[in-house]
């Protein structure tokens, strides 16, 4: 062999071996972890965020190793709950606003893992939040209860006044009031984020007081099976839950996590990572619609559809003014939208028009 | 066929032994169900995970110390009503009330430094508790109303109260409107006494607790007034012990240790008041007091092992995907076996042949 | 449309009373046969995962119930054995089946949680249920609510109208006479444990077979404790459990359409209403008594009893 052939066939042999060696490495795959609040058989916030794990998985197939943990409650043992997943993953999300402070003390315990905290507001260097614009889904489904109402009175099944729950009420109405000028929105508190029984009973209730169209922020399908039952009109949450309410879902608010829990993934595998605070909606692809049902006229259909197109690109915003607050003061002026923090972060009124007393 | 024949007197090996047996038991069946349910897990390595890794790794060790606390706490409190008849169901409850008075006093005080405040606010815990079991005591001396109703509903109403408070005067005013308070400041946390854990001083409080509840029961009138009355009523009543005194010592100690372990908690660990702060504890407890046969240092071990099954089973369910209900499953068994082996103390399980 | 409102409540009253009456009414004759079962809570949510996965393998909803039945009656056996053969204390047996019962019916429901049933619905009683207002209301409630009914009127003939139920309440009064008598005090409270456990399996399946028809564990939501509260309340009468329960029923129900009518009172402190409500009735029917010496407790409810043969 002459001398060039030889340091090429050694050059190659040595590239090959680095290229083998580098390549088991980065081989190893990305250990990400899931906190659930619920369990995934809820069908509603929980199975949307499982749902999510489930894409990372597809998508990364044995570039990831998957953890999942439900029904974590949100007191002081989901801090040893993230602890014990931070001694072996590289990344971790905890799905729910409860998580927030233990989240924080195990972030800053474990500075080499990364954080995701859904719903929250405090950052680390090695932690971020996300949240989804779910008040432009309510926009959309609010137009179409206040087309497919007949009785003018649209039931809302709410768990907690948080700001999030807030913002799809005020969403929701106003969308509705823009179509429907004499509808009115009756707010029943459950006070829990899953509990088929007494999500029932709110929804036995609202329409026994003339609802003919539900709309809920709790998790489980059991207000849909109640308006199937019943005969009445009600959106999906957080999923299609067409299968619980096949004449009786109009469509629903879809929570796609997944391409962002793919993102975030990848980029703790690639090294890119950092802290970020994330507030997607229809643009980005995070909130989504289930399929508009067919016992829908054309025209609502097609308004909705008009909707989300222009929400996804950034065409109109749910909150344009001019809006009052429900005490009459002025909130937003003619054509004036709020900024993130403080008016949509921190709601905690009703805007005018909502005649129900606002909790506390 | 079996019968069962009293013992002259109480098997003293079996009070050792019964224990044993159910635990023994309790780890049969367990190994029995995981057989069935575990597909290709390993037996062995579940039971390791259970029992013996939070034994072993030191900060599953002091998690487990931490949950053990507030068990002994409120356990302690219970035996106490418990053997004299007294059934305060509703210690979960004394539990919630002890946690927002005291975490009133910490928050109305907010960044205020000072030594004085911890223990303020462990009065006004122990008074908060004290307060709300005290109702129920009233009910039952003048109404004859049953404590063990009226402390459970009352749990139900304090759980209520406390989302309430969240709602509105004792929400952070700088949370985004969330139903949290605020996190407590420096003088407001209890001190830790295991550096880099979450164990503090609740632990120290409920040993001593105990040494001196067992002193109190073993010395003192008042125990051997407890101990009569819970017996047989009447007899107290002939022998001059008063009835109500009793109610209102029984409910007032159980319900005041309640208070204090809910302030332990949010003093500690949780470091705010939160709606999740209601943790069972205050029924786990009782599970806890009865395990220990309501003795005062065996409510220490009782209460570990409780903790154990707790801090075992939330990693077999991380580590194995196995639902959480499954430690609710073996704790309920435990205390069937602990209970049935009991009998063994007492009476002689006979096996004979009729005779024809 | 007011007729069709307070028509909404009432069936939504009878509904959220059903469990309850079920339960309660178990419970009371297991307590009048002077054993305290704290374990109601345990019985329930097994009954109602039984028959919930019944009908949901079979479409039956006839097995479905049965499944129920039988289901709070086993679990309710471990109880019965505990208590009467091994000597336990009831309280703690109690408090253990609870628990168990929980954590059982958590676990073995974990797999149903993504399914749904047919719920069992109304029936329309032919002719009676014509009738303006009343018709709608009484006539054409679930068959499980007439069930519920039933029981109580069974329970309280068996009680004072039979020799059995004079036996009954007799071991409930004084266990140690009665045995002397010579009637077998473990064998009729072992079989008063079991239809305890059999009624309250009622309750629980009423809750997923009627109301919801979804399966979630902990569904029973404290019911069983309620269940109890409503024995006393009732002081042990039968008939008066149906009272306690639909005051009980009605507030839970009341207080969400309260919230609708905007009423302005905080849903939390509304929510506490059936609590306080059961205590404050509690307490005014023992004002109402304490002059006269109307001693409905079972004197031995609670204590062991030890044949000394």
């Amino acid at each position: 062999m002459s001398n060039r052939r030889f340091s090429s066939v050694l050059k190659l042999s040595i590239l090959s071996v680095v290229l083998a060696f580098t390549g088991s490495v980065s081989a190893d795959p990305v250990k990400a972890a899931f906190v659930y609040i619920g369990p995934t058989g809820d069908h509603g916030w929980t199975f949307a965020h499982d749902q999510g794990a489930k894409y990372v998985k597809e998508k990364m197939g044995d570039d990831v190793v998957i953890t999942t943990v439900e029904s974590v409650e949100e007191n002081s043992d989901s801090e040893r709950v993230i602890t014990s997943l931070a001694r072996k993953n590289d990344i971790i999300f905890t799905t729910s606003f409860g998580y927030m402070n233990p989240t924080v003390k195990v972030a800053k315990r474990y500075p080499d893992v990364k954080f995701e905290h859904a719903t929250g507001y405090m950052l680390e260097d090695n932690l971020s939040v996300y949240s989804a614009r779910f008040y432009e889904g309510r926009h959309v489904i609010g137009k179409i209860a206040g087309r497919m109402t007949k009785s003018n009175v649209i039931g809302y099944i709410a768990s907690f006044p948080i700001p999030e729950v807030i913002r799809g009420i005020n969403s929701a109405y106003l969308a509705a009031k823009s179509v429907n000028p004499d509808v009115s929105m009756k707010i029943v508190w459950v006070y829990t984020w899953y509990d088929p029984g007494k999500e029932a009973d709110a929804a036995n209730a609202l329409i026994a007081q003339g609802a003919d169209i539900l709309m809920q922020h709790t998790d489980s399908t059991a207000p849909i099976t109640v308006a199937e039952e019943k005969g009445i009109y009600a959106f999906g949450q957080a999923s299609n839950m067409r299968e619980w309410g096949p004449n009786a879902q109009l469509t629903g608010i879809i929570d796609d996590w997944g391409p962002y829990y793919l993102a975030r993934v990848q980029a703790v595998k690639d090294g890119t990572w950092t802290s970020s605070d994330t507030f997607d909606g229809v643009k980005q692809g995070m909130v989504k619609f289930a399929p508009m049902n067919n016992n829908m006229p054309v025209d609502v259909k097609n308004e909705a559809m008009k909707a989300i197109i222009d929400l996804s690109m950034g065409a109109i915003h749910p909150f344009t003014g001019p809006i009052n607050k429900q005490d009459g003061t002025p909130w937003l002026a003619e054509g004036e939208t709020p900024p993130n923090f403080p008016d949509l972060l921190t709601m905690d009124f009703y805007v005018e028009g909502i005649d129900s007393k606002y909790p506390n | 066929m079996i019968k069962l024949i009293p013992r002259a007197e109480n098997s003293k090996a079996m009070i050792i032994l019964s224990p044993i047996i159910a635990l023994t038991l309790t780890a049969l069946s367990a190994f029995v169900i995981f057989l069935f349910i575990l597909e290709d897990i390993a037996v062995s390595s579940v039971f390791f995970t259970l029992f013996a890794e939070p034994l072993l790794d030191s900060y599953y060790f002091s998690e487990l110390l931490v949950k053990a606390a507030p068990l002994m706490i409120i356990g302690l409190g219970l035996s106490i009503g418990f053997r004299a008849g007294i059934w305060n169901i509703g210690a979960e409850g004394q539990y919630v009330m002890g946690a927002v008075a005291g975490g009133a006093v910490g928050l109305y005080f907010y960044n205020v430094e000072g030594f004085w405040l911890l223990p303020l606010m462990a009065i006004a815990g122990i008074i908060g508790g004290m307060l709300y079991a005290s109702i129920a005591a009233y009910l039952r001396i003048k109404y004859q109303v049953n404590e063990i109703l009226v402390t459970l509903m009352l749990t139900y109403v304090a759980v209520l109260f406390l989302q309430a408070m969240l709602q509105g005067p004792l929400r952070n005013p700088s949370g985004f409107n969330f139903p949290e308070s605020r996190m407590f400041h420096d003088s407001a946390m209890l001190p830790i006494i295991w550096e880099g854990t979450r164990l503090h001083i609740g632990l120290i409080v409920a040993i001593l607790l105990s040494i001196l509840a067992w002193f109190g029961i073993k010395k003192h009138m008042f125990g051997m007034q407890i101990k009569i009355t819970g017996s047989a009523p009447r007899a107290a009543k002939f022998a001059g012990f008063d009835d109500n005194k009793t109610v209102w010592y029984s409910l007032l100690i159980s319900g005041g240790l309640a208070g204090l372990a809910g302030l332990f908690e949010a003093s500690g660990p949780a470091g705010q008041l939160t709606p999740g702060l209601p943790q069972f504890y205050g029924f786990t407890a009782i599970i806890v007091a009865f395990l220990a046969r309501l003795h005062p240092v065996g409510i220490l071990f009782s209460a570990l092992l409780i903790a154990l099954s707790y801090v075992g089973g939330e990693n077999v369910q991380i580590d194995y995907n196995l639902p959480s209900s499954i430690t609710q499953i073996f704790q309920g068994m435990l205390l069937f076996y602990f209970l049935a082996c009991d009998i063994l103390i007492k009476y002689k399980v006979v096996l004979f042949k009729k005779n024809n | 449309m007011i007729e069709n409102l307070l028509i909404e409540i009432f069936i939504g009253i009878t509904i959220a009373s059903a469990p309850l009456i079920f339960a309660a009414i178990g419970e009371l004759l297991v307590e009048r046969s002077g054993v305290l079962n704290l374990g109601v809570e345990g019985m329930m949510i097994v009954g109602a995962l039984l028959g919930f996965v019944v009908i949901s393998h079979t479409g039956n909803p006839y097995l479905a119930v049965l499944a129920a039945l039988v289901a709070g009656m086993m679990i309710a056996s471990i109880f019965a054995f505990l208590t009467q053969f091994l000597l336990t204390n009831q309280v703690a047996t109690g408090l253990a089946l609870t628990l168990f019962g929980l954590g059982f019916a958590a676990f073995a429901g974990r797999d149903y949680t993504e399914v749904t049933i047919d719920l069992i619905g109304p029936i329309h009683i032919p002719i009676l249920s014509e009738i303006p207002y009343i018709g709608p209301s009484l006539f054409s409630l679930n068959p499980l609510i007439y069930l519920a009914f039933f029981m109580v009127y069974l329970v309280w003939w068996f009680l004072f109208k039979t020799k059995q139920g004079l036996i009954l309440r007799a071991i409930g009064d004084n266990h140690d006479a009665a045995h002397a008598i010579g009637h077998n005090v473990v064998l009729y409270r072992f079989m008063a444990i079991l239809f305890g456990g059999a009624m309250a399996g009622l309750g629980g399946a009423f809750l997923s077979l009627v109301q919801v028809p979804i399966w979630g564990e902990g569904m029973t939501a404290g019911r069983g404790w309620i269940a109890l509260g409503l024995v006393v309340f009732a002081s042990w009468q039968p008939f008066r459990i149906i009272l306690g329960a639909v005051i009980f029923g009605g507030i839970t129900v009341l207080q969400l359409h309260a919230q609708g009518f905007d009423i302005r009172i905080s849903a939390q402190y509304l929510s506490m209403l059936p609590y306080l409500a059961t205590i404050v009735i509690l307490v005014s029917l023992r004002m109402r008594l304490k002059n006269k010496t109307n001693r409905t407790v079972p004197n031995c409810l609670g204590r062991i009893f030890h044949s000394t043969t």
